[in-house]
């Protein structure tokens, strides 16, 4: 895929996902109040934010998980009331059958969708190879690290061929280095697989280093406070992002707005 | 345990008490109790028996079909519990009162209601086991992870799905121990309700001898029952073994 020009980026205005007046109240807690988003096709967005912010309410209702108090939802033009096959959920604590394989678990989507056993196996044998677990195939989750457990709930969301990928703090149970080669991987798949991924993480590096577009929101109640693009740094390779001017200056600049939230 | 270098089976100490069972009879301090060697003897030649085996038949088809309903029953109603709020109010309090209570004393009702045969034994066993395999899979069903639940709806499952391949398998290894506790309390029923009953199965056996004092029978009869009960508690031991590997990382 050729590297896009950061202008051409700034450009695009076609969303996959329109988040549009989202209010969501708890018994007398006001979580999110009239917020409005536009997540751009084939990129990644993130929400960031403190903790409480409500930042994974927004996904879930998203995810049609949760339903919203007001306003909608819109997944390439239709209304969102429930989950559906266009979105696939990546699970912060990986949510995976603890008595199914790493096959059967990869294939559990198809499965639930009906997809006749050797055709979903094959299809799923595809994505874990191409998450790296080639070979794993007939282990349980007991047996593998919270990384690979993770590339499991990966395979599994990326082999119903969904066009939204949503993710909840995916990389937050595992460890440091894991969580790097994660995100190096995560910026690999969003260049090839031309989907939409929405990503919610409270890492402020993270988010500045896999995002496209970043959402910061801020809590009490939940609003988006600002949207940040980076513009330079994100057709180079991996191993320069984090030394880049913008990608430091982007960093400090989200620090010195969240500050004053964190306790 | 090892003894002078050789490592004893399991078990071996039985062997002890065997002895001193042997030891007590031939003192022949009681008529109740005879040497244990006679009581193997009488074992050995009853079982043939067709009235033992006939009592075991009986016995075993009352016991297995109390254990079946109680299980096909038990486990959807603690599913439906664990999972639906109404369901559960409306039920708990029953079967915790119907857990505690001394259902022995209900046999001679259900022998009014269902009459003296197979039937009001059935009964009586899944009345039994049924309740503490309610709970426990109800509270199988509580402890499950909610992105599991989570998880299965946004890939579409519906709400059968849900129940067959999440809520069961995750609430197994809750559902097999009650049903181990239960199968053991249904031994119980099953031989209470053919006691009071006193004419069908093992009943009828126990009632035949202790009238007319043949203890080594009456004993021989009894170890074949612990033995069964016994063999049967470890099977399911084996088996909720078996799950015990995912049961730490639900």
């Amino acid at each position: 895929m050729q590297p896009i020009k950061p202008e051409t980026r700034q450009a695009v205005t076609d969303s996959a996902v329109s988040v549009r007046n989202v209010s969501k109240v708890y018994g007398d807690v006001q979580a999110l109040k009239d917020l409005t988003l536009e997540f751009p096709r084939g990129e990644l967005t993130s929400l960031l934010g403190p903790s409480g912010c409500g930042k994974t309410t927004l996904l879930k209702i998203i995810a049609g998980l949760l339903p919203a108090t007001s306003g909608e939802i819109e997944v390439n033009g239709q209304k969102v009331t429930g989950p559906g096959p266009d979105r696939s959920f990546v699970f912060q604590d990986f949510a995976l059958l603890p008595w199914a394989s790493v096959l059967r678990n990869v294939a559990f989507g198809l499965e639930l969708r009906g997809v006749a056993k050797s055709e979903r196996e094959a299809i799923a044998e595809k994505y874990i190879r191409e998450v790296g677990l080639a070979g794993f195939e007939k282990k349980f989750p007991h047996q593998l690290s919270g990384g690979m457990r993770q590339r499991v709930g990966l395979a599994r969301a990326l082999s119903v061929n969904a066009q939204v990928l949503l993710l909840d703090e995916p990389f937050s149970a595992v460890d440091e280095q894991t969580r790097r080669k994660f995100q190096e991987d995560l910026l690999q798949l969003v260049k090839n697989e031309k989907k939409t991924f929405i990503f919610v993480t409270h890492s402020i590096e993270e988010a500045v280093y896999v995002s496209d577009q970043i959402a910061i929101l801020l809590p009490r109640p939940s609003r988006v406070s600002e949207i940040i693009r980076p513009s330079s740094f994100r057709d180079k390779s991996v191993d320069n992002i984090r030394r880049d001017p913008e990608y430091l200056d982007i960093v400090d600049r989200i620090w010195a707005s969240l500050r004053s939230y964190v306790e | 345990m090892t003894l002078l270098g050789y490592r004893l089976p399991a078990l071996s100490s039985l062997i002890i008490w065997a002895l001193l069972w042997e030891v007590v009879g031939r003192l022949g301090l009681t008529f109740f109790i005879p040497p244990f060697s006679e009581v193997v003897a009488t074992l050995v030649g009853l079982i043939p028996t067709r009235a033992f085996l006939n009592a075991l038949w009986v016995t075993a088809y009352a016991f297995l079909a109390g254990v079946f309903f109680a299980i096909v029953i038990g486990i959807p109603i603690g599913i439906l519990m664990g999972k639906n709020r109404i369901i559960d109010e409306l039920l708990l309090p029953w079967v915790n009162i119907f857990l505690s209570a001394p259902l022995t004393a209900l046999v001679p009702v259900l022998m009014v209601l269902f009459g003296f045969g197979t039937k009001t034994v059935i009964i009586t066993t899944t009345l039994f086991a049924i309740w503490i395999i309610i709970l426990n899979a109800r509270a199988g069903v509580r402890q499950i992870n909610r992105s599991l639940v989570e998880m299965a709806r946004s890939f579409g499952a519906s709400p059968l799905d849900a129940f067959v391949k999440i809520y069961f398998w995750a609430a197994l290894p809750e559902i097999l121990g009650g049903v181990r506790i239960g199968v053991i309390r249904a031994v119980k029923g099953v031989i209470i309700g053919q006691l009071l009953i006193s004419i069908v199965g093992f009943g009828a056996l126990f009632e035949l001898y202790s009238s007319q004092f043949l203890m080594a029978e009456f004993w021989a009869v009894l170890i074949v029952l612990f033995g069964l009960a016994f063999a049967l508690s470890e099977f399911l031991a084996y088996l909720e073994r078996k799950v015990s590997y995912y049961a730490a990382s639900r």
